[in-house]
């Protein structure tokens, strides 16, 4: 009986334990890391900064999840780089959660603001949206201070793959 | 005659385009001075600060994030430089239409609960923040005062962690200040000014 007992425990807590298993995975990153990320020459990246707080960022999401979804037999990685401050890891892992994001989705991690923007791009001001297309085979990188319509990240990747 | 009086017309239609798209400031620039409202209901001026060696203009703002999160440095920038000749003007560029937090009577809220030592004035035509070229809330510009008039010397960030959450961060408008106050000349004169866009009325 208390053996049982231990095993509906066991259970429960397996139950318990696999419902934040669901909560979407954002993963702090530096400039570093997110270099390292998207070094690798068979696939092509496409890096979109955004933030909770950047309506026409949000706006703009699902047309990087569509590009991810309808692409997914290619080698194109669409990843989602928050921009939102460091201490927001929680809110930006919620906001992932109820919007059921399918790419991969990163908190920069910026001990210096100014020294991260530039090594994205010299050119961008910091504002938001931005995103950058990578495609090391060709060696191209490019980067965008504008939003995309799906039709126009679709011409994007399918320029640059 | 007429054609020259419609070439004219389209000159002058050329040159207000020109210098409503001029992009701002740079550095060296004299930025004109301005008669703006302050949250205690006198205009505010420039030219009203006759012993300042300088200016430090922040354009800042209620509601943004950015700007909440620079509030106490902005404070401390005016008890640290007002008294050795720079104080701090502060500017709210935000259109109280498009962001209701940036009202002048929240304005007027916001600077009294925080004690703000320097003036918190409103933009509301937003020529000023058209003619420095203010991008973002917060957005700094070191202004030192010379014979030629208010030259600026520095334009961009407050420093480069805005969740000051990186002790050895680099205070940009600090160094440039201390800069002037000794002298020297300022090492870094611009970077980024990283924050909120500026709330621009609709069909203006």
């Amino acid at each position: 009986m208390k053996y049982r007992n231990f095993i509906l425990l066991f259970l429960l807590s397996t139950i318990g334990l696999a419902a934040p298993a669901q909560t979407r995975t954002v993963t702090p990153i530096t400039y570093q890391q997110l270099e390292k990320r998207i070094s690798n020459k068979d696939t092509v990246y496409i890096v979109n900064f955004w933030a909770t707080w950047c309506a026409p960022c949000v706006a703009e999401l699902p047309n990087f999840e569509k590009l991810q979804q309808t692409y997914k037999g290619q080698p194109v990685k669409v990843l989602l780089l928050s921009m939102d401050f460091k201490s927001k890891l929680n809110e930006v892992k919620t906001f992932a959660s109820k919007r059921k994001l399918i790419s991969e989705v990163y908190l920069a991690d910026k001990p210096s603001e100014q020294v991260f923007i530039d090594q994205v791009d010299k050119n961008w001001s910091g504002a938001l949206p931005g995103t950058m297309i990578v495609n090391a085979q060709k060696g191209i990188r490019k980067f965008y201070e504008k939003e995309f319509t799906y039709d126009e990240l679709n011409k994007l990747y399918q320029t640059n793959k | 005659m007429k054609k020259l009086f419609a070439l004219l017309t389209v000159a002058v239609i050329g040159l207000t385009a020109f210098k409503a798209d001029n992009g701002g400031y740079k550095v060296g620039d004299v930025a004109a001075d301005f008669k703006l409202k302050n949250v205690d209901g006198k205009m505010v001026s420039l030219a009203n600060y006759k012993a300042a060696k300088g200016f430090i203009v922040v354009f800042t703002c209620n509601h943004c994030p950015y700007a909440k999160a620079y509030e106490s440095r902005i404070m401390d920038l005016d008890k640290k430089y007002a008294a050795k000749g720079y104080p701090v003007i502060a500017i709210s560029p935000n259109d109280p239409v498009s962001e209701p937090q940036d009202s002048f009577d929240n304005m007027k809220k916001r600077a009294s609960e925080k004690g703000y030592t320097f003036p918190y004035t409103i933009d509301e035509t937003q020529d000023v923040t058209r003619e420095y070229g203010a991008k973002a809330t917060p957005h700094v510009f070191v202004l030192q005062k010379t014979d030629k008039g208010n030259v600026v010397k520095y334009i961009g960030a407050i420093d480069d962690d805005t969740e000051n959450s990186n002790p050895n961060h680099t205070r940009y408008v600090e160094n440039a200040v201390d800069a002037l106050l000794t002298g020297k000349s300022v090492a870094t004169t611009s970077t980024k000014a990283i924050g909120c866009s500026i709330k621009w009325k609709k069909g203006a």
